[in-house]
């Protein structure tokens, strides 16, 4: 199955923190996915640029609206997403739990759907 | 001998989790699809065994019918699991079908249910979809009846468990036991969600009755059934220990108009004694394999209790110590008061008084009526009547159960009167 592990976390512990801190969590991250590189597990990752640089469009009534910021206000924002295959839930939740950001803020573990097989 | 009538029954009740645990592995972790096939196969006994007799092996020639079922529904296209399809889906219950090549009859596997009882306690779910699941399929409860247990509506229940068999589903939440190094955070999970289902019917926090005996019968079974399955691990132990000897005490905590016995007020030989003595040994051998977490220190003051022949002998300062044990390893107001209520007996109303005062200051427990209570008792103690009687009001604006309530106003009147003092 193939799961999507979306990285939330505070954007100001990121602003806030002394660059030779920075750079050691960015080595634990290239670590982690050279990791479910190695392992057969990544599909994809991306990191997001911060929240402030993020654009909402809608259309109604034929219209289209677009507004400055993000679709909901919350203290931690997505930041990032690995795509991962894994054999089941206990095996993404184990990913998931080594992405540095699962000890600063959270990790969303959502399986995606699978449309060659039947819905409902 | 049985009638083929009461002989179901009895396999119904001690056999629902071990067929319905069998049969989702079968079907490749299709809860649904199991538990329908499962009461099919049920309903067909139900009709067949009073005409033709019952089977020899009760539990195998259900999950034969069950079987049976499964391969019938699959060959009339109707889908079992999203993620097999059809002729997997025949092969695989086939196989299961064969009977094994000692020609001995097909037995469930202990292994089935210990990989039930962890997939309906998976933290993947919510807390109260883990109690119905494992009510639902390893008790063998009907939705009604945990709905009835939980005080919700019928159509709640149903939701929340249909909810659950989707996400067990589409999160890919493996049937499976958990690898040695998950086991240990898992199997404290499995025991949280039995202690609920036991705190649930022991102490019920709404509605007109005091205890939920059924729901308490369902956590040992539950208990129990851990217990079997996890010989090794020293808190399944504890749990089982610790909700033994709180049963034991159940004829006597409840008067006959239904109202709350406090523990000092029990009439102890109505205490039972079978129960008391499984769960002491449930203790020593929890004790015996290295337990020393909450459950253990909660099972220890229990037996404390449990060893005492009348209110006097009760070993108080053995059971502040234990309280003052359970408040570092799982700190919360509820134990706090109750440490407080052995130190008040430990060395004087006085010193009990202090720390409920401390509780009370912090704010953390301004809707629980028992912190009221606890201090009216207190203040009662030590003389101070007015005071008392003020938070015995306090005490019955939050009182939410209708017995408790009764306990409450029959305390104020005893000190109003003076009958007490």
């Amino acid at each position: 199955m193939r799961y999507v592990l979306a990285i939330y976390e505070n954007e100001k512990q990121w602003e806030s923190m002394p660059k030779s801190e920075a750079d050691q969590v960015m080595g634990e991250y290239l670590a982690f996915t050279e990791g479910i590189k190695k392992s057969g597990n990544y599909v994809a990752g991306e990191a997001l640029q911060p929240i402030a640089t993020a654009t909402t469009v809608r259309i109604r009534d034929g219209k289209r609206l677009t507004t400055d910021g993000p679709f909901a206000e919350t203290k931690e924002q997505l930041g990032g997403f690995y795509l991962i295959e894994a054999e089941n839930i206990d095996q993404a939740i184990a990913i998931a739990s080594r992405i540095p950001a699962a000890r600063t803020g959270c990790i969303e573990v959502r399986p995606v759907v699978d449309f060659s097989q039947p819905q409902g | 001998m049985s009638t083929p009538g009461s002989l179901l029954e009895r396999t119904y009740r001690e056999d629902h989790g071990r067929i319905v645990a069998t049969v989702i592995r079968v079907l490749g972790g299709d809860f649904a699809a199991a538990e329908e096939v499962v009461q099919e196969a049920f309903a067909d006994a139900l009709a067949q065994w009073p005409r033709e007799g019952a089977p020899r092996e009760p539990r195998a020639w259900l999950i034969r019918a069950a079987r049976n079922k499964a391969v019938d529904r699959v060959r009339r296209g109707v889908r079992l699991g999203a993620r097999i399809d059809a002729l997997e889906a025949v092969a695989r219950i086939e196989q299961a079908l064969t009977p094994p090549p000692d020609g001995s009859e097909w037995q469930a596997l202990p292994d089935d249910t210990l990989r039930l009882l962890f997939t309906c306690c998976h933290p993947a779910l919510a807390p109260e979809a883990q109690v119905a699941l494992a009510l639902r399929t390893l008790c063998g409860l009907t939705t009604e009846e945990i709905a009835h247990a939980f005080l919700v509506p019928p159509a709640t229940m149903a939701q929340r468990l249909v909810r659950a068999q989707r996400k067990i589903r589409d999160a890919g939440i493996p049937y499976v036991v958990p690898d040695a190094d998950a086991l240990g955070e898992r199997t404290r999970g499995v025991l949280h969600t039995v202690y609920l289902v036991f705190s649930e019917g022991y102490a019920a926090t709404d509605g007109p009755d005091l205890l939920r005996v059924e729901l308490c019968a369902e956590a040992l079974r539950l208990g129990r059934l851990a217990r079997s399955l996890l010989p090794r691990h020293p808190e399944v132990a504890s749990l089982l220990a610790l909700m033994l000897l709180h049963h034991s005490r159940r004829r006597a905590r409840v008067a006959e108009d239904g109202g709350l016995v406090l523990l000092d007020r029990q009439d102890r030989a109505l205490w039972d004694g079978e129960e008391i003595r499984e769960g002491l040994a449930e203790l020593d051998a929890a004790l015996a394999l290295g337990a020393r977490g909450p459950y253990t220190l909660q099972a220890a003051i229990a037996a404390l209790h449990a060893q005492a022949a009348r209110p006097e002998d009760t070993d108080w300062a053995q059971i502040a110590v234990l309280y003052e044990r359970l408040c570092e390893l799982s700190p919360g107001p509820v134990v706090e008061l109750n440490r407080a209520a052995a130190v008040a007996m430990a060395r004087g109303p006085e010193h009990g008084l202090a720390l409920v005062d401390d509780l009370e200051t912090s704010g953390r427990l301004t809707r629980y009526h028992l912190l009221p209570a606890a201090r009216a008792e207190l203040l009662r103690r030590l003389g101070r009547h007015e005071e008392a009687a003020a938070s015995y009001r306090r005490a019955l604006a939050l009182v939410r159960t209708g017995p408790e309530r009764r306990f409450l106003e029959e305390r104020l009147r005893e000190l109003l009167d003076g009958a007490d003092a």
